[in-house]
């Protein structure tokens, strides 16, 4: 098999400490116009930080060859396929890039005067609308930094929404297959939360659902399509019980991937939603992103809306809106991400509505392209029909000792970034496979001959596995000792 | 693996009682489901609990799980030791690997609790589905 992704430079790149010591440094201040001093004269002393011993000094080609050189050690969807499940890591089309680089948008700054930022808050403005459409909802805000936040927002509207009714509730009910933020943005918004068990189909079990609505629940958090890759086919029902106890249904939409252009939100009961831009609409993810949520709404909670929102004057012309008496506020600086927002919107336009319907169909068609071939080779927990992902587990492999982990580890050495693995947390050793929509066939299958390449050594050779990786610059790290004793500076003591 | 003195939960926490102070842990099967142990969330001492109410939580290298209070009361005791060596709950996990210890306000939950045999039928169950 040819090697996939060539060592470009196989040596490990040491710390900028690390470097041959020396003053180096090529960096010439302009003369100082003004008198010179110490820096204790003007900083409160408490504030002075001691020097740091060994504090390299290096030239800007130094500089620059470090970091070039660290760059080579990444992966990303540029090299080749990042089947990440649950993350969506489809490839982020390069006019996207071109046009958040046109020096109108680029350079432009949050606190221009409207007259001149008519475009920019055009482009707001257009994305609102369109994702409001995509969705069925009524509302949207732009403003969270990523889908966490915007699970946050979320909550937050529902809490002043119903603080509004004349009480806030006590509780989110949050099923077992749910994303792991899903509990932690609940409670950072003062809730409890209480885990619904999956049905044997991995589902949401009605009756399950019935017992623990009570006056105390605020809303229903939930993933669709799940973690597992399947399709709540109970959802209007879902729907109907929990606003018939009063509560709000809350939709995590990190998957909205599977179903973006086949099926609606709005028209399936849901209140509210958020969006990952760096997921769904293909703007860069990873390393940092940075990221976009969204935050879709039904009416009722239209009016909490963080502010400003982007409104039409009588003439036409736009402006930021601050007059939103019942807004919970800000929840970013600015507008939100704009250079990202600006991605997600050239994304949409160059699908259109038939577009979009087919990255729905080509995730999940590519999603069980690879649960077919590979369906032979490893166990599936979950047999019912998947959407836009696949979660096998280690089951089969296992009594040869070889885990979930050895696999993900040995997909290095071939080569290709690991899926999702020991996630979700139904599926014990689970390997969340999702290749995404962006990914061709013959990636795909290159994916399966090594998957199934990998499941032969398992059998054959399982030591091959358990000391994967061995072929790329660093071998397996010792990832609990690094958790439990984690050294986050450079120390000279370290060295060897 | 699963002594008789103790009680186990479905969702593998253990409790043994004395004088009516039940003190939990993460069962065996729990912490190898886990595998190793990087940080675990200790309860605040005073604190008073429903059974079924998240207690803490225990991290691994692969996954945060949540530990539910067993039975009913109040936090009368937490394993400080475990702040700095999360790593007892896979060496010891039935011993020095305790979680917390609770006051009981209600000794009858410990009726629907399950015995060491009914605990291994449980897991012999799970195995299979």
């Amino acid at each position: 098999m040819t090697q996939r992704v060539r060592k470009t430079i196989s040596i490990n790149e040491s710390l900028l400490f690390e470097q041959v010591p020396g003053n180096r440094s090529t960096c010439d201040f302009p003369p100082l116009d003004v008198p010179s001093g110490e820096m204790a004269d003007y900083v409160p002393r408490e504030l002075l930080r001691d020097d740091i011993p060994g504090f390299p000094e290096l030239n800007e080609v130094e500089v620059v060859r470090h970091f070039t050189r660290l760059s080579t050690h990444n992966y990303h969807v540029d090299l080749g396929l990042y089947p990440l499940g649950s993350c969506t890591m489809k490839y982020n089309p390069k006019i996207n890039e071109k046009l958040a680089r046109i020096p109108a948008f680029a350079q432009a700054h949050p606190l221009q005067l409207h007259e001149n930022t008519q475009g920019c808050l055009k482009v707001l403005q257009k994305l609102a609308d369109l994702l409001v459409k995509i969705t069925g909802m009524d509302g949207v805000t732009l403003q969270p930094l990523a889908g966490a936040h915007g699970e946050l927002t979320g909550m937050m509207l529902i809490r002043a929404a119903l603080t509004a009714r004349g009480n806030p509730r006590k509780k989110v009910l949050i099923p077992d297959s749910a994303h792991g933020t899903n509990p932690a943005s609940a409670v950072l918004c003062g809730y409890t939360t209480v885990t619904l068990k999956s049905n044997a189909s991995g589902c949401i079990d009605l009756d399950e659902l019935r017992r623990h609505l009570d006056p105390d629940v605020a809303c229903l958090m939930m993933t669709v399509p799940n973690t597992l890759g399947v399709f709540e086919e109970n959802i209007q029902e879902v729907a109907r019980l929990v606003h018939a106890n009063g509560s709000f249904l809350y939709m995590d939409g990190a998957n909205f991937n599977a179903f973006i252009g086949v099926a609606r939100p709005g028209d399936m009961g849901v209140d509210v939603m958020h969006l990952n831009l760096h997921k769904t609409f293909s703007t860069p993810h990873g390393g940092g992103g940075p990221g976009a949520g969204p935050v879709v709404v039904v009416k009722e909670l239209v009016p909490f809306l963080p502010m400003p929102v982007v409104s039409t004057k009588t003439d036409g012309s736009l402006f930021l809106d601050y007059n939103r008496p019942q807004s919970i506020g800000r929840v970013a600086a600015f507008y939100g991400n704009f250079g990202i927002l600006l991605r997600a919107l050239a994304y949409i336009l160059r699908e259109g509505s038939d577009g979009l319907r087919q990255v729905a169909e080509n995730a999940v068609l590519n999603a069980n392209y690879i649960r077919h071939h590979l369906s032979r080779d490893f166990h599936l927990e979950y047999r019912q029909p998947t959407l836009h992902e696949v979660v096998f587990d280690d089951k089969n492999q296992a009594d040869a000792g070889v885990h979930t982990m050895d696999m993900a580890k040995r997909l290095l050495d071939l080569g290709f970034h690991p899926p999702t693995v020991y996630f979700p947390l139904i599926v014990p050793g689970a390997i969340m496979i999702e290749p995404t929509e962006s990914e061709s066939r013959a990636e795909l299958d290159a994916f399966i001959d090594t998957m199934r390449q990998i499941a032969q050594e398992a059998r054959e050779s399982p030591k091959l596995l358990q000391d994967a990786p061995q072929d790329i610059r660093s071998t397996r790290f010792d990832e609990a000792l690094a958790a439990r004793k984690p050294v986050l500076i450079w120390k000279e003591t370290g060295q060897a | 693996m699963y002594s008789d003195d103790y009680l186990y939960t479905k969702e593998h926490e253990w409790v043994r009682v004395e004088n009516g102070e039940a003190t939990l842990g993460i069962t065996h099967h729990a912490q190898e489901e886990l595998g190793e142990i990087v940080f675990v969330e200790l309860p605040e001492v005073g604190k008073v609990l429903a059974a079924g109410d998240t207690l803490g939580s225990v991290e691994s290298v692969k996954a945060v799980s949540d530990v539910y209070a067993p039975v009913s009361g109040e936090v009368i005791a937490a394993n400080d030791l475990l702040a700095d060596k999360p790593e007892l709950v896979n060496q010891e996990p039935h011993s020095g690997g305790w979680i917390a210890r609770i006051r009981l306000s209600d000794k009858s939950e410990l009726d629907g609790l399950m015995s060491a045999d009914d605990y291994e039928a449980y897991l012999g169950e799970e195995k299979k589905h």
